[in-house]
């Protein structure tokens, strides 16, 4: 099974701004998650290389490609995967506890981020007790609470009903213009990244077969 | 990760699957329940066989003897062989001497003789010995009948129990039951016996010795001393209950009489025979000496000091070395025995682990994405095998205790039915519940050790695939 060698994403070369909303648009099985994962440090390329902030992640280490995550990038997913053991407020919390933040300070910190998604009121509630667009809130607040400047987003609307996705991505859009994070987001809806990426990537078979500016965006960022 | 928080989620997640974690938990109790339990047994038996040794009143005691009596260490009755080369004599001023070594708190002679004691008319030949007053405060004399003498120089005696039922005609079969003390007390106590002995006398004799006494044909060779018969009356005041086998030094012995009344009495000892050269001193000549020690611990210092001044000792640390040689062996099996079902157990924890990794796969996988290292990973399932090792501990502790305290209750019960006297023969002392509790753990972290390692390997996006 694992023998057979898949080429996921191959030969695509890119290259995204600090402060820059990237959609990467494909069917499934175009190597768009692939290319996500190679991002976000959770996998490393054969061949080629990943630079973000001047670190090439192909050369870190295992330990050092886990800070990389914690510190730099923060990950919504479309399965939310949040910790259902664990109350709300104790999943936003769990990077802290990686990232050695002091106790005393998490408190505010979790206050803050579950907040800024609008779930104060549920902070104790455990995952099941939510709905979908509560869950990726959460999940949303728990990559905030590190303060990444990179957002990777794999299809983060994909399992919400579209009134519920509308909410989320204004949530992310929010993000990247008032906290000036760099978001690529992972998605096969078009229309979602005609309305929030100022630039769309699209993947086939693991190529870059095509790549367009999204200027109704980009002017409506720069006001 | 810091360790608090480590903590708190290794907690949180064995609470997550409560019964399989609290079953490996149990698991663990049992195998250290059984560990304590055979190391207590083994320490309770150890403190059994010292309190024992302790009654004998002998652990601070010296058996100090001439060298040129080497052949009958420790068996003082048997002194005949040829005086081996000149060496120091053991007379008074070597006593002096010893007694003023520190740590030492006194020095005795063993004063011993095979004599004569006459009851209701009828003779009875045995060993008597002389005991000093400090012997009063020791716990050889614990479950005596009566009181002990009322001075050093009183004319009262103390028989054990064996003499006793001699005296009282009573010989009992052989293993038969231990004969009961305060009976036989109750017809002897404040008795008279008579006894008749040989006194050594510095001058001539001015009447000649009588023919049928046993030292008589003796005082024809020594032209320095003479020896005499002599009649004494003793009043007996105690009947104790020692056990002549299980005795040594100067308690081996079934009649006693205090110190300074039988150094006034100038009894003929076998040594004078051997001492003949020297005995026209007036300066008595000791067969042995026992030298009581302040502290069990100063015996060696001492005993090395005594040597320097050119004699042979022995000790009952000699002994005790050996005991404690034979409970080392005991302890170890004993633990081997223990350890097996905490070994059992240990593969409880590798399994409850395993188990745990492909049901949490994915949520490791989450933790890696979020940003947790390999170690945090590691580290989280070390706690939880920590965590089971050391409630299982405490647990098994608590448990190991407990069966102890059933095992005892019951023996003492059936001690009680055989008239015997209860005994504590389980002991768990605080050593042995921390060394439970810190192997439990320990145990429990090389469990840990192979689920740890392959949780932290796990390929992040694979895992989160995972469904």
């Amino acid at each position: 099974m694992g023998e057979t060698v898949i080429r996921a994403v191959d030969g695509v070369s890119l290259e995204v701004r600090a402060g820059e909303f990237v959609a990467l648009l494909g069917t499934s099985g175009s190597g768009k998650s692939s290319m996500l994962n190679l991002i976000a440090g959770l996998d490393r390329p054969t061949s080629g290389t990943v630079v973000v902030q001047d670190r090439d992640l192909a050369r870190l280490s295992r330990e050092e490609l886990a800070k990389y995550r914690l510190r730099v990038v923060g990950m919504v997913f479309q399965s939310f995967n949040l910790i259902p053991s664990m109350t709300l407020a104790e999943n936003v919390e769990l990077p802290l506890r990686f990232a050695e933040v002091e106790r005393g300070q998490r408190g505010n910190l979790v206050r803050e981020a579950l907040d800024r998604v609008g779930l104060r009121a549920r902070k104790d509630h455990r995952p099941s007790e939510l709905s979908g667009g509560e869950q990726q809130r959460a999940a949303l607040a728990r990559a905030l609470i590190n303060r990444p400047q990179l957002l990777l987003a794999d299809e983060p609307t994909g399992n919400l009903d579209s009134h519920t996705g509308i909410e989320i991505m204004d949530l992310v859009g929010e993000f990247n213009r008032q906290l000036g994070m760099t978001v690529v987001m992972v998605t096969h809806e078009r229309a979602l990244a005609e309305r929030y990426a100022q630039r769309m990537i699209f993947l086939a078979d693991g190529k870059l077969i095509d790549e367009q500016k999204n200027a109704a965006v980009l002017e409506r960022t720069r006001s | 990760m810091k360790l608090p928080d480590l903590t708190e989620l290794a907690v949180r997640n064995l609470r997550e699957s409560v019964l399989r974690n609290s079953l490996t938990t149990i698991g663990i109790s049992v195998g250290v329940a059984s560990l304590v339990a055979m190391l207590s047994l083994g320490t309770g038996l150890q403190q059994m066989f010292s309190r024992r040794l302790a009654k004998s009143g002998l652990f601070d005691t010296i058996f100090v003897s001439s060298r040129r009596e080497l052949r009958g260490m420790g068996r003082e009755e048997e002194r005949n062989g040829p005086a081996p080369g000149e060496s120091r004599v053991l007379d008074e001023p070597a006593r002096q001497e010893i007694e003023q070594l520190s740590n030492v708190l006194e020095a005795y002679p063993d004063i011993r003789f095979v004599t004569e004691l006459r009851f209701e008319d009828k003779p009875h030949l045995t060993m008597i010995s002389a005991l000093p007053s400090s012997a009063k405060s020791n716990d050889a004399f614990e479950g005596m009948q009566g009181s002990f003498f009322s001075s050093d120089t009183a004319a009262e005696v103390i028989l054990q129990k064996s003499f006793a039922e001699e005296l009282l005609g009573k010989t009992p079969p052989l293993g038969s039951p231990e004969p009961n003390v305060a009976e036989l007390a109750q017809p002897l106590r404040g008795r008279e016996l008579l006894m008749r002995y040989a006194q050594r006398a510095a001058a001539p004799p001015q009447t000649a010795p009588r023919p049928d006494e046993p030292a008589s044909p003796d005082a024809t060779v020594g032209a320095a001393y003479s020896v005499i018969s002599r009649e004494q009356k003793l009043k007996i005041v105690g009947i104790s209950d020692l056990d002549v086998e299980s005795m040594r030094g100067p308690m081996r012995a079934k009649v006693f009489l205090p110190l300074k009344l039988a150094e006034s009495l100038h009894v003929m000892q076998q040594t004078d025979l051997r001492e003949i050269s020297r005995a026209a001193s007036d300066q008595p000549v000791y067969s042995s000496i026992s030298v009581r020690v302040k502290n069990p611990t100063q015996v060696q210092a001492v005993e090395d000091a005594i040597k320097k001044m050119g004699f042979t000792t022995l000790s009952i640390l000699d002994a005790s070395r050996s005991l404690q040689q034979v409970f080392r062996v005991l302890y170890a099996f004993l633990g081997i025995f223990g350890s097996l079902a905490l070994i059992v157990a240990s593969i409880g924890i590798v399994n409850t682990l395993v188990m745990a990794i492909l049901e949490r796969r994915r949520e490791i996988g989450i933790m890696k994405a979020i940003g947790a290292s390999d170690k945090d990973v590691q580290s989280l399932f070390f706690a939880e095998a920590g965590a089971m090792g050391v409630l299982g501990g405490i647990v098994g502790v608590v448990l190991g205790w407990a069966i102890g305290q059933v095992i005892n209750f019951g023996t003492n019960i059936y001690l009680k039915r055989q008239s015997l006297p209860p005994e504590h023969f389980w002991a768990v002392p605080l050593w042995l519940v921390v060394l439970a509790i810190v192997f439990a753990f320990l145990v429990s972290l090389v469990s840990g050790l192979y689920p740890a390692r392959r949780a932290a390997r796990l390929d992040p996006v694979q895992a989160l695939r995972y469904e």
